[in-house]
């Protein structure tokens, strides 16, 4: 018999609105402990803005986030909010070296931890340029540092929003790889938000189609590519757009 | 041309002397624009940053106020705080006219707009994407800040830079707060006044080297620091 499904997050009836736009509006979406889930859809589907949302960096217009069965709300406690973390598709880091990038998350959390940094660095090919300027860097190094800084939190959930766009093949690859392996040893939970449906079906357990705002289905990596429920999912795999 | 060489002589001359007098001057006017350079730093940069980093509605209008006071002429400070320290003005009962005290507070009102207004600028030109990568890092709204003013650094050391340059530098303030007073308040600009008007161009030559020199000096020290961070 299997073990139950442990639930991370769990959304109801979200929706966030800018200006009355309705940029993100879903019945139900649940995200298991220690899996992959991927969703695709074409840019302004709001997938993004959910990201954000499950970041607590935004707040829901209207429905719920229960994050490890605790519903989100204002006064979200630090120790809480710091478990999950994001990487943007644009690498932004700080005006420092590369090291010192790395250390940022553990050095907020008032423990600085040089072996894991190091260690690190190690594991994403940068340690020769630990100590160069991280401005210096080409944009495939850069996004390294970026998830570098991430995962040296050791944070429960990985959020990744679009990371390897506009990155050359070696970067993709090391970087899939290095997510990969991320999760099946420390058990990460990952949300991969991307609109290369090739990197949802390499990466991800579970993928889910994103448009206008709502979440189309959510199925079982085999599923969602070889039989979806939904002719819109399917349109969206072969490469034709749906909008 | 010949004022010019002789005061340059007569300048390293002068430093080389040991002149108690001239080095009265000297560090009075280091005293002077260093206190208020430092209240206007610990108040300007707090309060920069907190206008660069905040959404309020009123931003406009403060900003507008800032960037005013930026442009504020020494003279008119002066008459202000002069007024204001007078026997019959509302804080005349300090006794801080013709002292150094009324001079580091007009100097004070000099320097906090260039620092608050110019680390505002260089707050907002941050990326804002890079406050929402910091919050996602974890960091909390302090450290968030904390961090967004390290990476305004350069713009911060501006900030300070111009307003020591504004201060060190501004003669019409200190000459009506201050009163040019021997041995009180003579600083080194209220002292080149007097001796260009006595016609002893040498020395009024010799002290604008010294004050240019001084300037000099401070601002390569800023600049050290600044790249040391």
């Amino acid at each position: 018999m299997k073990p139950p499904v442990e639930t991370i997050y769990r959304i109801e009836h979200l929706r966030k609105e800018y200006n009355a736009r309705v940029v993100v509006d879903i019945e139900r979406l649940e995200v298991r402990a220690g899996e992959i889930l991927a969703l695709v859809g074409p840019s302004g589907a709001g997938k993004s803005t959910l990201l954000r949302l499950l970041n607590f960096l935004e707040t829901p217009t209207s429905g719920k986030i229960f994050f490890q069965g605790q519903p989100v709300n204002g006064t979200l406690a630090l120790d809480t909010r710091r478990q999950v973390t994001t990487v943007f598709q644009r690498p932004i880091l700080l005006r420092a070296s590369v090291r010192e990038n790395v250390a940022y998350g553990p050095g907020l959390r008032g423990k600085p931890g040089d072996g894991r940094v190091d260690e690190m660095l190690a594991r994403v090919g940068l340690s020769d340029l630990a100590n160069a300027p991280a401005h210096k860097l080409s944009g495939g190094e850069m996004q390294r540092v970026a998830l570098a800084r991430a995962l040296v939190i050791e944070p429960r959930v990985l959020l990744l929003d679009e990371p390897t766009a506009n990155l050359d093949p070696y970067n993709v690859g090391l970087i899939e790889d290095i997510v990969r392996e991320h999760n099946r040893a420390r058990g990460t939970s990952i949300v991969l938000v991307t609109h290369n449906v090739f990197q949802a079906k390499r990466l991800a357990h579970r993928v889910g189609l994103m448009l206008s705002g709502k979440i189309i289905e959510v199925q079982d990596n085999p599923v969602f590519f070889g039989s979806p429920s939904d002719p819109r999912t399917a349109a969206f795999v072969r490469g034709e757009m749906v909008y | 041309m010949d004022e010019l060489t002789r005061g340059f002589f007569h300048a390293i001359e002068l430093i080389l002397s040991f002149d108690p007098a001239l080095y009265e001057i000297i560090f009075l006017s280091m005293r002077v624009s260093g206190i208020a350079l430092a209240i206007s730093v610990v108040t300007g940069v707090p309060i920069g940053a907190a206008l660069g980093l905040s959404r309020l509605r009123a931003r406009g209008f403060v900003t507008a106020l800032l960037y005013t006071g930026m442009g504020l002429p020494p003279v008119v400070v002066g008459l202000f705080v002069y007024l204001m320290l007078s026997r019959s003005g509302p804080f005349g009962i300090l006794g801080w006219l013709f002292t150094p005290s009324a001079m580091i507070v007009a100097q004070v009102i000099i320097a906090f707009p260039l620092v608050a207004g110019l680390t505002m600028s260089a707050v907002q030109a941050i990326d804002p994407a890079l406050r929402l990568q910091i919050r996602s890092l974890g960091a909390t709204h302090w450290q968030e800040t904390w961090t967004i003013l390290r990476e305004a650094r350069i713009g911060v050391m501006a900030a300070i830079v111009a307003a020591f340059g504004g201060i060190i530098s501004e003669v019409g303030a200190v000459m009506l707060v201050g009163g040019n007073i021997e041995g009180k308040t003579r600083v080194l600009t209220t002292a080149i006044v007097l001796n260009t008007r006595t016609g002893d161009f040498a020395l009024a030559m010799a002290l604008g080297i010294i004050l240019l020199a001084l300037a000099f000096i401070a601002n390569v020290a800023l600049l050290r620091l600044q790249g040391k961070t």
